[in-house]
C-alpha cells in the first residue's frame, strides 16, 4: 500500500480548508439568522409559545428535567413537530448551529479520498458518527 | 483600524472599558438583592419580568463580548460563571446557553481563520474527535450530578482557569527539534507566514499523545460546565504540542466548534437550552465582540486582561461559595 499523499505544506491553506470554510460560513450565518429571526418572532408574540413567556421567570430556576416535566416540553427530536410554537421555533437556529459541522465534514471527505488519505477519511467519519450519536437523543443525563 | 473610529470616540475609548466593567460589576452586585426581593427565594420568583432579565442578560453579554476580545479569551468562559452566579437561571440552562455562546463565536470566526491559514484543519480534526467524545461524557455527567456538586466543581475549575490565565507563558514560535511519529503519520505540519514579521515558519508538532490526553480532559470540562475552552486549547497546542502561537489561537476555535457542537446536542435533547436565555446571550456577546475587535488597537490589552482575571476570580469564588451553600 502506498503512503498517503499529504498536502503540499507550501500550499497554504490546503484545498480542504477552503471547502470546509465555505460550508462553515454558510451554516453559521444561516444558524445565527434563524436564531435571531425566531427569537424576535418568539418575544414579539407573532407565534403562540409552548410555554408562555410570563411563566418563565417562575420556572427557569428549576433543573432542566423538572422544567420539562412541569411544562410538558418535548424530549429529543419531538420539538420538530412543534415548530409552529414561537419558543420551539427558536430551537431550529440552535440545531442548525450545532449541526452545521456535519456538512463541513461531509464536504471534505471527497478531497481526502482523492488524495488517498484513509486516516483522515476515518477521522472525519468517526467525528460524524460522534455528532450523530450526540444528536440522536439516545444519550441521556438528567437529574 | 483607527480611521474607522471617530476622533473623540477614539480618545474616549481608552476609558470606556473601565466604565463598562464598573457598570457590569455594579449591575452584577445589585442583582442578587433584586432577585431576593420577591420572597426571599433566590431566583424562584423574581420581581423583574422575563423581558427585564432578557435585557439585563443582553447588556451583560454585550459587555462581556467587548472585553473578551482584548483580553484574548472567548466569551464562553466568562459567561457561565458570571451568569450562573448573578442571574436566577438554573445552572443547566446557563451551561446550555454557555455552549451556544462559545459555539457561535467559534463558528463566526472559523471561516476567515481557515481561509487565511491561521487555522489548521489537519491539526484540529484528531484533537476535536477526542474532545468531542469526552465533551459528551462531560455533558451527560454534568446533567446527571446534583447541582450543588456541579456548582462547586465549576467554582474550583474557574479558580483553576484564573491561575492558568495569570501564570501561563506563551511562545510565539516554540522550538520543536524533532516531530513525533504520530503527528508525522497524521500529517500535522504546515507552513505559516506571519504577516506581522513577514517570517515564514515551517511548523511541526511533538508530544502529540500527551496533547490528545489533554484534549480529552479539556473536552470533558467544556461539556460538563458548558464553557468554551480557548483558555486551555491554546496553551495545550502552543506550550505542550509546539504549535506557533497564532496557529494555536486560530485552530483553538475550530476544535471548540466541533467539541461544543457535540455537547450542545446533549443539552438540547435534555431540554437544557432555553431560547429566552440562549438567544440574547449569543446576540449580545457577538455584537459586543465586534465592538471589542474594533477597539482592539486603542485598548490597553494587559489592563483589560487583568480586569477580566479579577472578574473571573470574583465569579469563581461566587460559584464555589454558592455550590457550598455559603453564599446562596
Amino acid at each position: 500500500m502506498s503512503a498517503p499523499a499529504h498536502p503540499d505544506p507550501l500550499a497554504n491553506p490546503p484545498a480542504e480548508q477552503g471547502r470546509y470554510a465555505a460550508w462553515l460560513d454558510a451554516t453559521a450565518k444561516l444558524g445565527l439568522l434563524a436564531l435571531a429571526a425566531a427569537y424576535l418572532i418568539y418575544v414579539f408574540g407573532l407565534l403562540e409559545s409552548h410555554v408562555p413567556l410570563e411563566q418563565l421567570s417562575a420556572l427557569w430556576s428549576h433543573p432542566a428535567a423538572a422544567f420539562m416535566e412541569q411544562t410538558g416540553s418535548p424530549k429529543g427530536w419531538e420539538w420538530l413537530a412543534l415548530l409552529h410554537k414561537g419558543d420551539i421555533l427558536s430551537l431550529l437556529g440552535i440545531a442548525i448551529l450545532s449541526g452545521g459541522s456535519l456538512f463541513c465534514l461531509l464536504a471534505v471527505i471527497p478531497l481526502y479520498a482523492h488524495r488517498g488519505e484513509t486516516l483522515y477519511i476515518v477521522i472525519c467519519g468517526l467525528q460524524i458518527a460522534v455528532l450523530l450519536l450526540a444528536a440522536s437523543g439516545f444519550l441521556t443525563g438528567g437529574h | 483600524m483607527h480611521t474607522l473610529i471617530p476622533g473623540p470616540f477614539f480618545a474616549a475609548a481608552r476609558i470606556y472599558p473601565l466604565l463598562l466593567l464598573a457598570l457590569a460589576v455594579a449591575l452584577l452586585a445589585i442583582m442578587p438583592e433584586t432577585v431576593m426581593a420577591a420572597d426571599g427565594d433566590p431566583g424562584g420568583n423574581s420581581v423583574m419580568p422575563w423581558w427585564g432579565w432578557s435585557l439585563a442578560l443582553f447588556a451583560v453579554c454585550f459587555l462581556l463580548g467587548i472585553v473578551a476580545v482584548p483580553a484574548g479569551i472567548g466569551g464562553g468562559v466568562l459567561f457561565v460563571p458570571i451568569v450562573a452566579g448573578f442571574f436566577p437561571f438554573h445552572l443547566d440552562f446557563v451551561r446550555g446557553a454557555g455552549l451556544l455562546v462559545a459555539l457561535a463565536s467559534a463558528l463566526s470566526a472559523g471561516p476567515a481563520l481557515l481561509r487565511n491559514g491561521l487555522s489548521s484543519l489537519r491539526l484540529a480534526l484528531p484533537l476535536a474527535l477526542i474532545g468531542s467524545i469526552s465533551s459528551i461524557i462531560g455533558a451527560m455527567m454534568g446533567l446527571a450530578l446534583p447541582t450543588a456538586i456541579v456548582q462547586t466543581a465549576l467554582g474550583i475549575t474557574i479558580l483553576g482557569i484564573v491561575v492558568v490565565m495569570a501564570t501561563a507563558k506563551k511562545s510565539e514560535f516554540p522550538a520543536v527539534p524533532v516531530a513525533d511519529s504520530l503527528s508525522t503519520r497524521l500529517g500535522m505540519y504546515g507552513v505559516f507566514v506571519d504577516a506581522a514579521s513577514g517570517r515564514t515558519v515551517n511548523w511541526r508538532l511533538h508530544r502529540t499523545p500527551a496533547g490528545l490526553a489533554l484534549f480529552f480532559v479539556i473536552g470533558f470540562l467544556a461539556g460538563m460546565f458548558g464553557m468554551g475552552a480557548g483558555w486551555a486549547n491554546v496553551p495545550a497546542l502552543n506550550l505542550v504540542m509546539g504549535a506557533p502561537l497564532k496557529i494555536a489561537a486560530g485552530t483553538s476555535g475550530l476544535i471548540l466548534s466541533l467539541v461544543d457542537s457535540s455537547a450542545t446536542w446533549i443539552y438540547l435533547n435534555q431540554g437544557a437550552v432555553l431560547p429566552v436565555i440562549a438567544a440574547p446571550s449569543v446576540i449580545g456577546i457577538m455584537l459586543g465582540a465586534r465592538i471589542g475587535a474594533r477597539l482592539l488597537t486603542v485598548l490597553n490589552a494587559s489592563i483589560i486582561r487583568r480586569l477580566v482575571i479579577t472578574l473571573l476570580l470574583f465569579a469563581g469564588l461566587r460559584a464555589l461559595l454558592k455550590g457550598l451553600g455559603i453564599w446562596a
